[in-house]
């Protein structure tokens, strides 16, 4: 039975805790008596039947009809499926989304339906490589598919493979894929990592096109979202379900296939990072020093590749499928099942390890802007309840920072840092004056619809995703970040973590309360 | 006797300027041609000359490659040693018995050289094309400064011709005066582009020149949007003081033009780009990004003193790009057609911008070689336009 999650209270005898540091690590000694650190519950148990439970979930969704009993010769079916950006790490194959499409094909063809598209639901990420095509969907898939246009990636920004589906009652455009919006059905196949994912989330954003996205992904939603973890109190859900109401009195039919992954983060060679330090054995003591020597001696770019390469061992906890709402409302409870660790109280400090990865950036460079938006956008809000660190509080992030871009991948991040950041930090105004001008520029376009670039808007996003964190706390400090990058960001710099608490005890005084948020593996902070 | 700075004609020397300044720019001044010296007063070489006392004289780029040895080879017929350097010159006159203050027009045209008739260019009033800059009753010498005959700023006292000289308004500070030579040359560079409004312009560079291009812009032209690269955060901040509505390290002005301008690019070329680019630099480097980032049939001004330069002009052939030269003033015509002396519109200029903001320390000429190094690391230290100040009792 695997152990939930803990709050450790930090005394003189606590080892050294471990932080992330983008493609490394370091152990850090928590003041006593006023510390604490979360661990995240150990890994659910996998499914025995993975197969078996998809095609005993297609047969028998929840609200909705069987699977075989809506398809038919002639029909249109469209599948869709999460992209690149989840799971994280990718995992081993075969990927969970290889399983589920390949049932849902199964029984498609023993229906005899034969025009079936399969899309990638980018939203406005940059498109997957072959290879990240291939690992997804598995080679079958995409050899059967690909070659003759029948497998490919959605694009925002071709109004001609775009539907205009009407407005929600607050005014907000609802425009998806065209090709999903017509078919006579379309099956979602999603990987819930976070309690974010899904729902009608998987749609009204994953097949959307700036014109609707807009309308949630702005800073006015992303501030009124306590948190995007807690689908009922997220300005950001509420309008994507309004989004899916829309659709479904458009005559769009939804068929949402919903999966959650246990936190098996790391394979063994990397076990003691999901490990709690007074538990790491002598093998993960000598795996640490051993790869922290190693790490510290590789240059980044290499260091980047290896790290771009783990595979993790999650596997499937639950599969369900149906009508969207009752299907995501399973799914929500199975993700907190594995991820909830209750706690008691805010804090005056959150620390937080920045990993190397973020859904923005696989297989390429954690740049400042995603720093800030792992730290803030992401880890900040892994609660529900209440945020980890009260109002006014301080949040310290271990990160390189280096100022350093993916000139393929974030094209517009680069404009965004040096030609938006420069002038202003604040959500609002730099969205009021440089959104737009970012959205509809040509050259991004035309590089997001062509080559593997993030939309123009995306560095926006990022912003606003950590807008609700900038709002609330007092002081954001990147410790081990390259000073001019941290700065341009709006925050402060600092050498050690000993160095940032000096610098937090102007905000929070000289004896604060600290609390590190020990991820990955991802928890939920249920904070009470 | 005279206290001057001197340049000799001593190779050697020129050498030796040459290897300092490699090592730490202006360190010429300690190793090269230059030296304090006390000698006796230039004789007046004709009628409508005369001696003036100079109080502010500062020290501009073509002074520091003249003295770190780096100055082209095309200058040595045009210069006659030993000269006295110093063209951005506030000094005191008598003119008809009063004493005045008045700024110099340095360049050594047809009326100073005793020419008569005078020259296409000068009759044309485009003093800076003089023609016969080397020849007439004085050796030769493109400006004050670099001529044997009339001596230079950089010292206490000095030859003009009663044509170079413009009587000051009293209201006017010998610091913004100082500013005005320099302002002429940023003024005819500015109108050098022929803009008739609603232009985008890159001044390249954000040295003295680049910031009085920006404040010339402004002052005379109906250009836009000016976005100016420049290397330091002063010059930036100064930038947009000026008039700038862009600014942004010089490394990532292509990014910003492409963005600015809603471009497409492939490599590091862009296919759109500003309709100008004045090149305050002129370097290698410099022309290179001009031309990268100017639209097709757009314009590059050069201003920055030039020397040899490697240079890819496909871009220049395929995008029909005009590159064009802006060296010191004369007359200028305005977009409306009107016709204005370039001194008059710095005078104006260096009084309504108020320029001597940008001198940012003065030094008497017995510190030279501090005044020498400070000027030639003028943006890592902070610093805008060095001058000398004769106002200061020398040690």
């Amino acid at each position: 039975m695997p152990r939930p999650g803990f709050v450790l209270e930090v005394d003189k005898s606590t080892p050294p805790t471990l932080f992330w540091r983008g493609e490394g690590f370091s152990l850090e000694k928590l003041p006593a008596d006023r510390s604490r650190v979360i661990y995240a519950p150990e890994p659910l148990p996998a499914l025995d039947d993975i197969d078996g439970a998809i095609r005993h979930a297609l047969l028998n969704p929840i609200d909705q009809d069987p699977l075989p009993t809506l398809l038919f010769p002639g029909m249109k079916l469209t599948i869709a499926f999460d992209d690149v950006s989840l799971p994280l790490p990718k995992m081993k194959r075969p990927d969970i989304r290889q399983r589920v499409i390949e049932a849902v094909l199964d029984l498609a063809a023993e229906a005899g339906v034969d025009d079936v598209h399969i899309i990638a639901a980018l939203a406005l990420h940059r498109r997957m490589h072959e290879f990240e095509l291939r690992h997804a969907v598995g080679d079958r898939v995409y050899d059967a598919f690909a070659p003759r246009g029948m497998l490919y990636q959605h694009d925002a920004e071709d109004p001609t493979l775009l539907s205009y589906l009407g407005t929600t009652p607050q005014g907000e455009e609802v425009e998806i894929n065209k090709r999903a919006a017509d078919s006579d059905l379309l099956v979602y196949v999603n990987i819930n990592l976070v309690a974010m994912d899904g729902g009608w989330k998987s749609t009204a954003t994953g097949l959307a096109s700036y014109r609707s996205l807009r309308h949630h992904h702005n800073p006015d939603t992303m501030q009124a979202s306590r948190s995007f973890m807690d689908q009922h109190k997220s300005e950001l859900h509420k309008s994507n379900w309004r989004m899916g109401k829309v659709m479904v009195d458009s005559g769009v039919k939804v068929f949402q296939i919903e999966t959650t992954l246990n936190n098996d983060t790391f394979p063994s060679p990397f076990g003691f990072l999901s490990k709690r330090e007074w538990e790491w054995s002598a093998k993960d003591r000598a795996s640490f020093i051993g790869t922290k020597k190693a790490l510290d001696r590789t240059p980044n770019r290499i260091a980047r590749k290896i790290f771009h390469n783990i595979e993790a061992p999650h596997q499937m906890t639950s599969v369900q499928c149906g009508e969207v709402g009752a299907v995501h409302k399973i799914t929500t409870e199975h993700v907190y099942k594995q991820q909830l660790v209750e706690v008691q109280g805010q804090t005056d400090i959150l620390t937080m390890g920045i990993p190397y990865i973020s859904p923005y950036n696989v297989h390429s460079i954690l740049n400042p802007i995603l720093v800030m938006c792992m730290g803030l956008g992401y880890y900040f809000n892994l609660y529900r309840g209440k945020p980890l660190v009260r109002e006014g509080g301080v949040i310290i992030m271990t990160h390189p920072t280096p100022w350093e871009f993916h000139p393929v991948h974030h094209p517009s991040y680069i404009d965004f840092f040096e030609q938006v950041l420069s002038e202003t930090t604040d959500p609002h105004v730099l969205s009021a004056k440089y959104e737009e001008k970012f959205a509809n520029d040509e050259w991004y376009r035309h590089l997001y619809r062509t080559s593997y670039a993030y939309h123009g808007v995306h560095p926006f996003y990022m912003w606003y995703w950590g807008s609700h964190a900038m709002q609330h706390c007092g002081r954001i400090i990147i410790v081990g970040g390259e000073a001019r990058s941290v700065r341009r960001l709006g925050f402060t710099p600092a050498s050690t973590l000993n160095d940032a608490l000096e610098l937090a005890s102007d905000v929070v005084g000289r004896s604060p309360t600290i609390t590190h948020l020990h991820a990955p593996p991802i928890m939920i902070a249920d904070v009470t | 006797m005279n206290r001057e700075l001197r340049i000799e004609r001593s190779l050697p020397k020129f050498a030796a300027a040459k290897v300092a300044g490699l090592l730490s720019p202006g360190r010429g001044s300690s190793y090269g041609p230059l030296s304090l010296v006390n000698a006796d007063p230039l004789d007046l070489p004709a009628d409508g000359w005369l001696t003036i006392k100079p109080r502010l004289a500062g020290i501009c780029g073509s002074d520091l490659s003249t003295i770190d040895g780096n100055a082209s080879r095309y200058f040595e017929p045009i210069v006659s040693f030993p000269f006295v350097p110093g063209h951005e010159v506030v000094a005191d006159a008598d003119i008809d018995g009063v004493s005045r203050r008045v700024v110099l027009e340095p360049v050594l045209g047809c009326a100073t050289r005793g020419i008569n008739p005078m020259c296409p260019s000068c009759a044309a009033g485009n003093l800076g094309n003089c023609e016969r800059i080397a020849f007439g009753t004085i050796e030769p010498g493109l400006q004050s400064g670099f001529c044997c005959d009339t001596g230079g700023g950089w010292s206490q006292s000095m030859l003009a011709h009663v044509s170079q000289l413009h009587v000051l308004p009293t209201d006017l500070s010998d610091e913004d005066a100082a500013l005005i030579e320099p302002a002429a040359c940023a003024i005819h560079a500015a109108l050098r582009g022929g803009f008739t409004g609603g232009e985008t312009v890159v001044v390249l560079g954000a040295g003295t020149l680049g910031l009085l291009t920006v404040a010339a812009l402004r002052a005379f032209t109906p250009v836009e949007n000016i976005i100016v690269a420049g290397r330091y955060p002063h010059q930036v901040a100064l930038a947009r003081k000026f008039g700038a509505n862009n600014t942004c390290p010089t490394p990532e002005l292509a990014r910003l033009v492409r963005s600015f301008t809603g471009s497409m690019a492939y490599g590091n070329q862009l296919t759109g780009g500003v309709d100008a680019v004045i090149d305050c630099v002129g370097d290698s480097a410099s022309l290179t990004q001009s031309l990268a980032i100017t639209k097709p049939r757009g314009q590059v001004v050069v201003v920055g003193m030039p020397a040899k330069v490697s240079l890819e002009l496909t871009t220049l052939w395929h995008r029909e790009t005009s590159l064009v030269g802006a060296y010191a003033y004369g007359t200028e015509t305005m977009h409306d057609g009107v016709r204005r002396r370039t001194f008059e519109m710095a005078i104006e200029l260096a009084s309504t911008a108020h320029l001597g903001q940008l001198l940012t320390a003065t030094y008497p000429l017995d510190e030279y070689k501090d005044a020498i190094e400070h000027a030639a690391n003028a943006g890592k230290r902070g610093a805008v336009k060095i001058a000398f100040d004769m106002r200061q009792v020398s040690k």
